[in-house]
């Protein structure tokens, strides 16, 4: 090879380098990290019922159907984009919506859910935030897919979009129920 | 006036600096300066996963406040630094390590940067190699740098 032609197939792999980076990065959220809890057990959880004086609400009685959690507060400004997603998804996509309300105030919770509409069967309320650190929660909207054996199946970091609904969402509870991990109907 | 301007903003500065070191620090009551010593050490390892750049002892993020929380009760409960690692790991992935281990899939982070300059090193070798070549073919009068030279 001619020694006059380093410098530009030097110059020609630096310039693909960056922009296979620029490429990555206008399609991939650098901040988002996997979650190494899909395909494990879903941490079991026993925790406070909202705006239910005593009564709490966990993983055991969950016990053999696949479910959705999402996390959310009302302090959070994406759980607001994301919130007619679920209010327009909930009923259809045939599954118990666990709401999981991540340190919050409870009365801002309310108030959030009454402008805002309810989707969810049942909110947890987690102020504390030890069962979030055991779901590796580390932004909140976050929405785990559990199936009926209590496997994660799927994690979204973000908010959840019609689009994302549509194309991952659904085949993947569709695949649960071929599989027969998806419970009773 | 201008100096005037220097002076607020420096003033601001400060302020800031402050508001973060008082939020960052969390009033956990060690018991003894080892202690607090390994602590410092262990949350200085951990990154907070809400402000990505920082580590968990830095990070005024409320989940950064969770984590160091638990921390210090795990080690409370006698856990070893490589238990409470582990537990971080389990849910939060090696991520959460400014120091990961090597492993399958980080030895490309470890040896990247030898590689690199291994590669380099072989090019400046091959074309020292070259030019050694092409000078010894030339009569000894010609060693003086000329203008044509291309390197």
């Amino acid at each position: 090879m001619n020694a006059r032609l380093l410098p530009l197939a030097a110059f020609a792999l630096l310039v693909a380098l960056l922009g296979f980076g620029l490429f990555w990065n206008t399609h991939h959220d650098q901040r988002e990290v996997p979650s190494p809890l899909i395909g494990k057990a879903a941490p079991e959880f026993r925790l406070p019922v909202l705006n239910a004086d005593n009564r709490e609400f966990g993983s055991a009685d969950l016990k053999g159907k696949p479910y959705l959690l999402n996390v959310f507060g009302s302090w959070c400004p994406s759980c607001v984009d994301e919130h007619p997603v679920l209010v327009r998804y909930s009923k259809e996509l045939g599954l118990p919506l666990v709401g999981y309300n991540w340190k919050d105030d409870a009365a801002d919770a309310t108030a959030w859910l009454a402008r805002f509409g309810n989707p969810y069967d049942v909110i947890v309320a987690d102020t504390v935030g030890r069962t979030a650190i055991d779901f590796g929660v580390y932004g909140a909207p976050e929405t785990f897919l559990v199936d009926a054996d209590g496997f994660i199946r799927l994690k979204r970091i973000g908010a959840l979009t019609p689009d994302y609904v549509e194309k991952e969402l659904k085949p993947a509870i569709a695949a649960l129920r071929r599989s027969g991990a998806g419970g009773q109907p | 006036m201008k100096q005037h301007l220097y002076g607020a903003t420096l003033f601001a500065l400060l302020l800031s600096l402050l508001c973060t070191i008082a939020a960052a620090v969390q009033p956990l009551d060690f018991k003894d300066a080892a202690e607090e010593k390994r602590f410092q050490s262990l949350t200085r390892e951990l990154r907070c996963l809400v402000c990505q750049n920082q580590n968990l002892a830095d990070s005024d993020a409320g989940l950064a406040g969770d984590l160091r929380r638990e921390v210090f009760e795990q080690m409370r409960a006698g856990k070893s630094d490589a238990q409470i690692k582990d537990y971080l790991v389990a849910r939060y992935s090696q991520f959460v390590l400014y120091d990961p281990p090597l492993s399958g899939s980080t030895w490309l982070l470890w040896f990247g940067p030898l590689l690199a300059l291994l590669a380099g090193a072989a090019v400046v070798v091959v074309v020292v190699r070259r030019r050694a070549a092409a000078l010894a073919h030339k009569t000894p009068a010609a060693t003086a740098p000329r203008e044509e030279e291309d390197w």
